[in-house]
Parts: C-alpha cells; sequence; structure tokens
C-alpha cells in the first residue's frame, strides 16, 4: 500500500518545492480552477447535505418527516434519542461494540505486529506459505467462510457469544494487520535489531523495547484503519452473533431499520443513525492527520 | 514483495532450518519462547478461524448437508449443477458481475480525477501545487468510509424514499414535479443506478486518499518537466500520475472488486428483498438466505466457492491488464 511510502509530513497542496517564480493566472487557469472547485464542492456538499438533513430528521416526529423533508421541527425531539437508546437498545449494542471492537483491535494488533515482525525480519521455512495464506485470507470473500465458521464457533461453545465475536474479528483482521506491518518492519533497518542483539537485547526485549516504538507511526495508522473496519463489520454479527442481548451496533441498526417499517418510530431511527456516527466522527476528527500522516517518520530519526 | 528463497515445510520445525539467519545462533528459551508467542500462537487462530473455514467450505460444497443434522451425504458435484440450473442464484451471480465490472471502474476514475486536483490541479505556472481548500475538500470526502455500511444504507434508504425522502424533495422543490412520489429503489430502471451510487459515495474518498498519498509519493520534478513539454492536466492524468501510481490502482481496484462482488451489507439495508424484479439480487444475499434461512448448508458452500472463484478471476483480469498495458517496469515503487 501507498500510505507508507514517502514522508507526508508536508502540507496538504504542494507536491514539492523547486524554485519559486510567481507568474500571472492565466484565464485558462482560472476556468480550470472553477470546474475543479466546483465539481469538488458538489461533491462535499453530496456528503454535507445528507448528514445534516439526518441530523435534522433526528429531531423531528415521524409525522414531520412525513409532512415534509426539509421543514424545521416545530420543537426539538430530544425524546427521540432516548427511545434509540433505550426503547430501540442502542445503547447496550453501542456497549457491547466497545467491548468486541477494543478486545478485537488489541488482539489483532498484538498479533498482527507480533507475526508481522517475524515474518519481515526473519526467514525460516514455510514463511512463504504463510505469506500466501495471508494473501488469500485478504482476498477469498468472508461469505465462503461464514458457513462454517457458523460450525466451527458452535462446536467450541462460542457462537453467539461476544469472545467469541472478538475472536472472529481479531482473526480476519489479521491478514491486513500483518501485511501493512510486514512492509513496514521490512523497511525498519536490520542494522538495528542486529545493534540491539550486540548490546545482549533477547529477541523479546528487541521487539518491544527497539522496534515496537519504532513502528508507532505504522501501528496508528493500521490501528485506526482497523477500528474503522471492525467498528463498521456487519456480516460477522449477523451471522455469528444471533442473540439480541449481544447485539453490535451495525446489526442493531439493522434491526431497527427493519421493523421500524411497522412501528415506525423514524424519529428515533435517525437519532440512532447520528448515534452510530457520532464515535466515528469523532476518532475521525481527531486522527485524520495520522490516517494520511507520515508513516516513515519513525525510520528516519 | 517477499523474497524468501526457502522451502514450504511447516511451520513448526524450526529446529531444522537451514537459512543463514538460522545457523549463526542457538535456540535459547528466549528464541523459543518468542517463536512460540509471536508466530506460532496468531497463525494457529488464523488457521483455525479464517483458513479451515474457508477449506471446509470446499468440502461441504460436495455434500447435501443440512447443517443441524450429522448426517451428510458426499454428493461430488451435484450441488454445482443446481446451481447452473437455479434461474434466481443465476441472475444474482449476473448482477454480482455487473456491479464487479461497473462500481471498481467508475470509483477509481473519480477518486484518481479528484484527487489530481487535490494534488496537482492547481494554477498552471509557479510550483505544482493542488487546489486551495485541498484539505477541506479531502477531509469531507473521506468522512462516509468512516460511516458503518449499514448505516450508510439505512440514510440513503431514507434519502431515496419516495414521499419523504430528500432525493425527491430536492428534486419537486426545483420543479420537477414527475418525482413526486418516484420510487428510486422500486423501479427497474433505477435501482442498480440508485445502489451503486450510494457505495461509490461511501467509497470514493477513501481511494482518494490513497491515490493522494501516491501522487505525494512522486516527485515533482516529473510534473514539472511535463509541464514544461505541454502536457496538459488531462494529458498529465493519463500519461504521468496513472503510470507511476499503477501499482495503488491495480490494488484498489482489486480491493473494491472483493467489495463490489460481495456488496451485502449495501443490499441488506437498500434492497433486503432483491430490488425490483431481482435486478439487484446478489450472489452474498442468495448465499446467506440460503444457508442461514433454509439451512441447505452444502449448497450454500457451493455459492460460496463461486463467489470466491468468480473475486479469483477478477483479481487475476486486473493483474493480466496491468501486466498487458505495461506494468512492472516501473518508474516508482
Amino acid at each position: 500500500m501507498s500510505l507508507n511510502t514517502q514522508d507526508r509530513t508536508a502540507q496538504d497542496s504542494d507536491v514539492a518545492a523547486p524554485e519559486m517564480r510567481e507568474e500571472k493566472v492565466t484565464g485558462g487557469d482560472r476556468a480550470v480552477g472553477a470546474v475543479s472547485h466546483g465539481v469538488l464542492i458538489l461533491w462535499s456538499l453530496l456528503v454535507i447535505v445528507p448528514m445534516l438533513w439526518v441530523i435534522l430528521s433526528s429531531f423531528k416526529t415521524t409525522t414531520e418527516i412525513f409532512a415534509s423533508p426539509f421543514k424545521l421541527p416545530e420543537k426539538l425531539q430530544f425524546v427521540n434519542y432516548v427511545n434509540a437508546w433505550t426503547t430501540a437498545g442502542i445503547g447496550s449494542f453501542f456497549f457491547n461494540t466497545v467491548i468486541v471492537v477494543a478486545c478485537a483491535l488489541f488482539l489483532t494488533m498484538a498479533f498482527g505486529s507480533m507475526a508481522a515482525y517475524v515474518l519481515a525480519r526473519f526467514d525460516f521455512p514455510g514463511s512463504r506459505l504463510l505469506y500466501y495464506m495471508m494473501l488469500a485470507g485478504l482476498t477469498f470473500p468472508v461469505f465462503l467462510a461464514i458457513v462454517p465458521l457458523f460450525f466451527v464457533l458452535k462446536g467450541i461453545g462460542l457462537l453467539n457469544t461476544l469472545p467469541g465475536l472478538i475472536i472472529t474479528y481479531a482473526s480476519f483482521a489479521f491478514p491486513f494487520t500483518v501485511f501493512f506491518l510486514y512492509a513496514f518492519f521490512r523497511s525498519l533497518s536490520k542494522s538495528i535489531a542486529e545493534a540491539a542483539a550486540i548490546d545482549g537485547a533477547g529477541e523479546w526485549r528487541t521487539f518491544f523495547s527497539v522496534m515496537l516504538p519504532m513502528a508507532k507511526p505504522g501501528l496508528a495508522t493500521v490501528a485506526i484503519l482497523n477500528f474503522v473496519g471492525l467498528w463498521n463489520q456487519f456480516l460477522l454479527p449477523i451471522a455469528l452473533n444471533t442473540n439480541v442481548d449481544n447485539y453490535v451496533l451495525t446489526q442493531g441498526m439493522a434491526a431497527f431499520a427493519s421493523q421500524a417499517g411497522y412501528s415506525v418510530d423514524y424519529g428515533a431511527l435517525f437519532a440512532a443513525a447520528v448515534i452510530t456516527v457520532i464515535p466515528v466522527l469523532i476518532v475521525y476528527l481527531i486522527f485524520q492527520r495520522q490516517l494520511q500522516g507520515s508513516v516513515s517518520q519513525g525510520t528516519n530519526k | 514483495m517477499t523474497t524468501v528463497e526457502t522451502t514450504n515445510v511447516g511451520v513448526h520445525k524450526h529446529k531444522t532450518l537451514t537459512s543463514r539467519t538460522w545457523r549463526k545462533r542457538n535456540l535459547t528459551a528466549d528464541k523459543v519462547s518468542f517463536f512460540l508467542v509471536f508466530l506460532i500462537l496468531p497463525v494457529a487462530c488464523y488457521l483455525t478461524f479464517v483458513v479451515s473455514p474457508f477449506l471446509q467450505a470446499a468440502y461441504y460444497s460436495l455434500t447435501n448437508w443440512s447443517g443441524f443434522s450429522p448426517k451428510m451425504k458426499f454428493i461430488a458435484l451435484d450441488n454445482y449443477r443446481r446451481l447452473f440450473n437455479d434461474d434466481i442464484f443465476l441472475t444474482s451471480m449476473k448482477n454480482s458481475i455487473i456491479f464487479a465490472a461497473i462500481l471498481p471502474l467508475v470509483t477509481m476514475i473519480v477518486a484518481l480525477v479528484f484527487a489530481s486536483f487535490i494534488t496537482v490541479g492547481g494554477p498552471s505556472h509557479g510550483n505544482i501545487k493542488g487546489l486551495r481548500f485541498s484539505s477541506f475538500y479531502r477531509v469531507v470526502s473521506f468522512f462516509p468510509y468512516v460511516i458503518p455500511a449499514i448505516v450508510i444504507g439505512i440514510i440513503w434508504s431514507q434519502i431515496y424514499d419516495p414521499s419523504s425522502g430528500l432525493l425527491n424533495g430536492v428534486l419537486t422543490a426545483i420543479g420537477f414535479e414527475n418525482f413526486r412520489a418516484f420510487a428510486w429503489l422500486g423501479s427497474i430502471y433505477t435501482a442498480r443506478l440508485a445502489v451503486m451510487f450510494v457505495v461509490v459515495w461511501g467509497l470514493i474518498g477513501f481511494y482518494m486518499v490513497l491515490f493522494i498519498a501516491a501522487i505525494k509519493g512522486v516527485p515533482g520534478e516529473i510534473y514539472e518537466a511535463a509541464r514544461i513539454d505541454g502536457a496538459g492536466r488531462f494529458r498529465t492524468i493519463v500519461s504521468i500520475t496513472l503510470p507511476l501510481i499503477r501499482e495503488n490502482v491495480q490494488t484498489s481496484m482489486i480491493y473494491m472488486g472483493i467489495l463490489a462482488i460481495d456488496l451485502y451489507v449495501y443490499m441488506a439495508a437498500l434492497e433486503g428483498g432483491g430490488g425490483p424484479a431481482n435486478t439487484t439480487l446478489v450472489m452474498s444475499q442468495q448465499l446467506f438466505t440460503t444457508a442461514f434461512t433454509r439451512g441447505q448448508f452444502g449448497y450454500a458452500c457451493a455459492m460460496g466457492v463461486l463467489l470466491a472463484a468468480i473475486t479469483l478471476v477478477y483479481a487475476g483480469l486486473v493483474f493480466a491488464i496491468n501486466r498487458l498495458t505495461g506494468g512492472k517496469n516501473e518508474v516508482g515503487e
């Protein structure tokens, strides 16, 4: 992947900064600039307007929602949020999701970074086979595995439980984590590990005190991508976790939306959508720099 | 990416190692425990929960297993024969292939154009730079990627709602009275388009950011040189950017293709029943119902194998096209 190829501390808008040359802006430039801005503004509106509309609708009563898509609510229906959180169970789904995602993220980052490190640093028989197995895990559709996976979990008694979900989440995020970090650990120079060995550090110590801190930027990027991926996971929970008490947010939302057709609490549905989006939005706004941030930074020190 | 010059022996046999790194050092407790925890444990997990289910699926696809009874008869290729006589499944396969053919291509083109605007689309004089406010555009476009796909689907199914949706509201407000109660997801003419738009909407930003990163890896001098040689903006995208970030585009095409062949989440929210006249029914939906509603696990596994086969053929095609159009002798990474 490309996120880790170059140093990206530079400002967004310049590729490189050769010599400065001030020249007049031509008419053609202006036209092209206007068109490009126009297109990008249009796209931004296509993203922002639906979001605002969802927020607006989340404060309306169902009658108001049906009356007109634009009209402002008579009075802000905060009760929609209460209904979504308690009646629709979004609150408990939310906590389930936090537990599952946090544990799975920790597991996959720990296992992923360790395995990637070993694969990147040592040549051993079978390492190529392992590499291809990871590739297969990335390429094959989860759908192929879903039926046997159901029975694997059933067999070990983890079907419909949070630990079962955690371990599956972590396992399916594993190949991506390894792939990404493999490239990253590969790029860390071998001489550093050798220096650590000469200084008497064992393999454990080399990894935890030398390599892991150096890999921090890479770890951060993968962790963020994994967080988003795990938070949004849908197929695994709906197939493997059918006990309503253990529902995660995504499947809870799906259940709520399909059930809303009968009980029609659209206000609460919109409120639930807002509740689901807020945490990822916060994480996103905090880490969006990091997402594209310099992954190679750590090695250049 | 890797160049490991060893043979495929089991993972566990690291006592018989031949490679350079290993001969020098002895196996200490430190090393043994290190490998046990760092490699064997994660890989064992991975084998149990990812690799073994894949292999089991291939086997089950040759049986008439119904899952809940231990009875299972080996029926060889009967499931596959049945699949190719199953009209509904064939429809779903056709739809999946259509989505796989269109979605990645459209997404890549738009993402590449947007990424070019943002990185090198600025004025044609002075430093090579992108448009103003480019980080704003980047942050906004990427945002849908972090919303759970199911929520994207739910939101858009409300936007497409015939009577109270945002889309028809806007259209009627600006004078298109015909759309007062138009069912975007209910018409055989618009259902596929409407669904595809939602998918593209959700993912464009991700690929855009990927391409932005890739383009920034290209030395600015190359763009300078192209400009001096008189290349216009379109020409620059096609002749400079695309060849230089070819590998990124290839990876993205494959990722997006895998997603387009799946699409289950989006369909679950937008077109749960397969859409008007099954125009948006996809293989993954068929698989899920066959397995978890009808309990025909053997048959569902056969669908899974076919789904995987299509994914692999797709990936192979992308690789082949990249190779044929001159990949591999790269300037960039």
